[in-house]
């Protein structure tokens, strides 16, 4: 199994997906150079500038433009430079590609894939309006799939199902983790939607965690094996949605201690929703109250100490851990 | 167009009386407009139409007993009852689709225009919208990637000189619309609308430059709605004069077919005879199918 780049697994993805299918096209913003991060760099070469091209910035008109490309048979993938942006995209993905199917009474579909950078980049600072993690938005929307893949492997997996779903799909892509390695099989390696992974095992508490959270996550659970003699549960959520409710209960019911770990402001994120969940579904095993690490109800200034202030690390799970054992 | 007048005279009159769930926004002063677009173009050209679409649907073929069975929320309808009158969709005869989303329709003309291109068909895309949505960023955008990958669209503006109450005169900066294609390099035509042999040929023009290869147009098409924006809207009073209806109505679309002689009163007459027939046992269609179960509210979410 080859050792590669987030970066790297997503471009595996797009090149085994658009060798075996010409229905596919990939497009956006910068998309013939690969600008801002890179990702879709050389497929132009392969492709033509046909399947792969640069369109105008017009972020409104490039979803809207895949929503009918895909309403005809094609399968656009298309990018939005950063997820930010993604709110001059709001209706194109809410009101149409997330209700072609139920409005047409089933009649059409719109397979089209949406991808963005999400978060903060650590080594360089975006600021407001480059840095958010808007997920918990697109999971509220019925129609509309979201996959937030945590390492390289899951990236390409992700894609592909992503790009074969007849359903439209946000695929969030997270700067933080673009340059991380992992190993990935090779060929065919299609992971499905709304299965959760246990990235590690454990049984005294779980952390659940989305996307970046993930690595600090099995990190912290290194510490407190190591100093706290704890074994915890790391589960990666991998898509919003649809949401893997059982697995989420049934470590929980195993572990019976929950943080939740993600990049978002906490109010009204993704954590609140899995809280929820366990609450109505799962209270009666918990030993201790459900503890949320996120980020600060702010927006993310464009500096160190500001974003580090903001972005949740690995010492704030490893203290929500531990308060769960006042 | 009889048809199209009809349809729409029936549904307000049923909705009138209670017997339509969802609202309604007709087409009543406007027919000569979707008709006459629809007419130039071939069975697998795609229409895409807005909140004010139903002379689209007609003109394009969909059959009116679905389409009233779809107003009436009867699991009959053209979506089973899911879309109402808003996001109608008939896929067999090229029409994706009526849109609830002022200006969302021209974006996704060009990824059908792209689709197009990209599989060399020889087909075209029509893109209803009016002088409100013109004033929508989505449109602008659209326009411009449509100009610049020359794609076989056609965009379909209907200038019924209000975006609801507000009229253009207040909004918008120049008299004739199309003189913003040449902004997008591509050609503009304002076309009066009431005269279905002039919608015709304008649209004729537009079609064949778009299968030739050279892209969109943008074709103005003056034109009124007799009545309010909606059910709930009084024809005239708030915001128009009844002087300026009535001026509208002088120069009447059907009326002025029978003053061309374009067809005889004997020849208008069987036609209005077969209309008020069909519509008649749309309504009955629509009326005897029963509404979706309420579980189905769970289908059709995902593809």
């Amino acid at each position: 199994m080859p050792e590669m780049s987030y970066i790297e697994a997503i471009r595996e993805a797009f090149v085994e997906e658009m060798r075996g299918d010409d229905s596919i096209i990939v497009y956006g913003e910068d998309v013939r150079l690969g600008y801002a991060f890179g990702v879709t760099r050389g497929l132009v070469d392969e492709f033509g500038p046909e399947r792969s091209f640069d369109s105008p910035m017009s972020e409104a008109a490039i979803v809207g433009s895949a929503v009918g490309a895909a309403m005809v048979g094609l399968r656009p993938v298309v990018e939005i430079q950063f997820s930010d942006f993604l709110t001059l995209t709001m209706d194109a993905l809410v009101n149409q590609a997330a209700k072609v199917h139920y409005m047409s009474g089933g009649r059409l579909k719109a397979p089209l894939v949406v991808r963005a950078p999400f978060g903060t980049v650590g080594v360089f600072h975006g600021g407001p309006q480059h840095s958010q993690s808007l997920e918990s938005w697109f999971m509220h929307v019925p129609g509309l799939k979201v996959a937030t893949p945590s390492t390289p492997a899951d990236a390409k997996g992700l894609l592909k199902t992503a790009i074969r779903d007849d359903s439209p799909v946000l695929f969030c892509e997270y700067k933080r983790l673009y340059g991380t390695k992992g190993f990935v099989p090779e060929g065919e390696h299609l992971v499905p939607f709304g299965k959760a992974d246990i990235k590690r095992q454990g049984t005294h508490a779980m952390i659940v965690a989305t996307a970046p959270m993930v690595a600090k996550a099995l990190a912290a659970a290194e510490t407190l094996s190591k100093e706290d003699g704890l074994d915890v549960l790391v589960l990666d959520m991998r898509t919003l949605s649809p949401l893997d409710k059982e697995s989420l209960i049934a470590c929980a019911r195993k572990t019976n201690r929950v943080v939740i770990a993600e990049e978002d402001c906490k109010t009204g994120g993704v954590g609140g929703e899995l809280a929820a969940i366990l609450a109505e579904e799962a209270i009666d095993c918990l030993d201790a109250p459900i503890i949320r690490v996120a980020g600060i109800d702010a927006p993310i200034g464009a500096t160190r100490s500001l974003e580090d202030f903001f972005v949740p690390d690995e010492k704030r799970i490893i203290d929500g851990v531990r308060r769960l054992f006042g | 167009m009889v048809t199209a007048r009809l349809f729409d005279q029936a549904a307000e009159d049923l909705f009138g009386k209670g017997r339509l769930p969802s609202s309604i926004h007709t087409c009543i002063g406007e027919e000569a407009v979707p008709v006459g677009v629809c007419g130039v173009l071939k069975d697998d050209d795609y229409v895409l139409t807005t909140h004010r679409g139903h002379g689209w649907f007609v003109g394009k073929g969909a059959p009116v007993d679905r389409m009233m069975a779809e107003l009436l929320g009867r699991s009959t309808g053209l979506c089973k009852g899911k879309s109402g009158s808003m996001h109608f969709v008939w896929p067999e005869k090229g029409l994706l689709g009526s849109n609830g989303i002022v200006g969302a329709g021209p974006p996704i003309a060009v990824g059908i225009g792209m689709a197009i291109k990209y599989r060399k068909k020889d087909q075209v895309v029509v893109v209803q919208f009016g002088d409100g949505a013109s004033s929508e960023g989505s449109v602008h955008e659209a326009m411009n990637m449509a100009a610049v990958w020359k794609l076989p669209v056609i965009f379909a503006l209907e200038n019924n000189g209000y975006a609801i109450s507000v009229s253009s005169r207040c909004v918008i900066s120049v008299e004739h619309l199309a003189v913003r294609a040449a902004g997008y390099g591509m050609p503009g035509e304002t076309v009066d609308g009431m005269d279905v042999v002039a919608v015709v040929a304008a649209t004729e023009k537009a079609v064949k430059r778009a299968r030739r290869g050279d892209g969109p147009t943008l074709l103005e098409f003056d034109t009124y709605r007799y009545h309010g924006h909606s059910r709930g809207d009084p024809m005239h009073g708030p915001y128009r004069t009844k002087e300026e209806v009535e001026s509208w109505m002088a120069k009447d679309a059907l009326k002025l077919i029978l003053e061309r002689g374009l067809v005889t009163a004997e020849e208008a007459a069987d036609i209005e005879q077969g209309a008020r027939a069909a519509i008649a046992l749309a309504i009955e269609y629509a009326e005897s199918s029963p509404e979706p179960a309420p579980e189905e509210a769970l289908e059709d979410i995902w593809a």
